[in-house]
């Protein structure tokens, strides 16, 4: 289960971002801020290697000692950016990876929404309430 | 087979009731028709852009991404992919279309010639839209010499 999940647009700011709200939430936002950085290196290194398959599940971005935080990159440059907990070690790539599809797919229908801008903060409520369900059950 | 021709009918009848209520077709009420027509055709193409990449992985270049455009969008949108791509290879392409589906129901050679555009802003729109989704600023136009063969010329403006 996720801490934090945002969604960051392609000019680099924010679109969506959500954490448990039981901790700083500041904190969260410098930690999505700074694996901006790591996402545009991946995306930089990739296109400069000649490899076949391009990801985009871009996997492990960096460990932090509470926290990990991975990352995914759509074909419109838009960037998901997932905050787990480290002593959450039951979960697996896998997970990560069916969670980042869901994102996507989500995403893509909030891009069809014809009430919905692209550029504008995300605030559609079938978009949130997936969200809510791939966050820790605080009590 | 239905859902194209239910496609067809509906823009046919879009492109009729947006030209309609202007007694005075002059240059400014047809521009502003056309540019009605074409941000609706981004706005869906905006769209389409982000669907319909979901499951291929990332584009490498520029050329990829027409491609993708000339068989992949136009396949779904049309059900038929774009019959020749040209370029310069300086950030200008020629799609060339030699039966475009919305312009076959209609004339087949130099007949109806002037009014073909306003049949086709729609599609210049599809085009910017799923460009500008995929990361490129570009400029559509689109040019007709006889039904139902079509160009689209692409510009790729330089960030």
């Amino acid at each position: 289960m996720a801490v934090c999940i945002a969604v960051i647009a392609k000019e680099n700011y924010p679109l969506y971002i959500r954490s448990t709200p039981m901790e700083n939430e500041l904190k969260f936002h410098y930690m999505v801020h700074t694996s901006l950085d790591v996402v545009d290196e991946k995306i930089s290194a990739m296109g400069k290697a000649l490899v076949d398959q391009r990801e985009l599940y871009l996997g492990l971005l960096y460990p932090t000692e509470d926290y990990k935080v991975y990352g995914y990159v759509t074909n419109s440059k838009v960037k998901f950016v997932m905050v787990v907990d480290s002593s959450n070690t039951a979960l697996r790539d896998n997970e990560i990876r069916s969670m980042f599809r869901k994102l996507h797919n989500s995403y893509t229908d909030v891009m069809c929404n014809p009430f919905y801008n692209p550029g504008d903060p995300i605030q559609s409520r079938a978009f949130d309430s997936m969200v809510t369900s791939m966050m820790i059950q605080v009590c | 087979m239905a859902d194209t021709v239910l496609f067809e009918l509906l823009h046919t009848e879009m492109v009729a009731e947006l030209w309609a209520p202007d007694p005075d077709p002059g240059p400014g009420g047809q521009k502003t028709s056309l540019s009605v027509l074409e941000s609706m055709g981004f706005r869906v193409g905006q769209a389409l852009g982000e669907r319909l990449p979901q499951e291929t992985l990332g584009f490498r270049e520029e050329l990829e991404v027409l491609k993708f455009l000339c068989k992949d969008l136009w396949v779904a949108v049309f059900h038929k992919q774009m019959d020749s791509l040209r370029t310069n290879h300086q950030g200008t392409y020629v799609l060339q279309d030699n039966s475009f589906p919305l312009l076959v129901p209609m004339a087949s050679g130099r007949q109806y010639v002037e009014e073909a555009p306003k049949f086709l802003a729609f599609t210049c729109g599809l085009l910017c839209g799923a460009l500008g989704t995929l990361g490129f600023q570009s400029l559509v136009t689109a040019s007709v010499t006889a039904l139902p063969a079509c160009k689209f010329q692409v510009v790729i403006r330089k960030p």
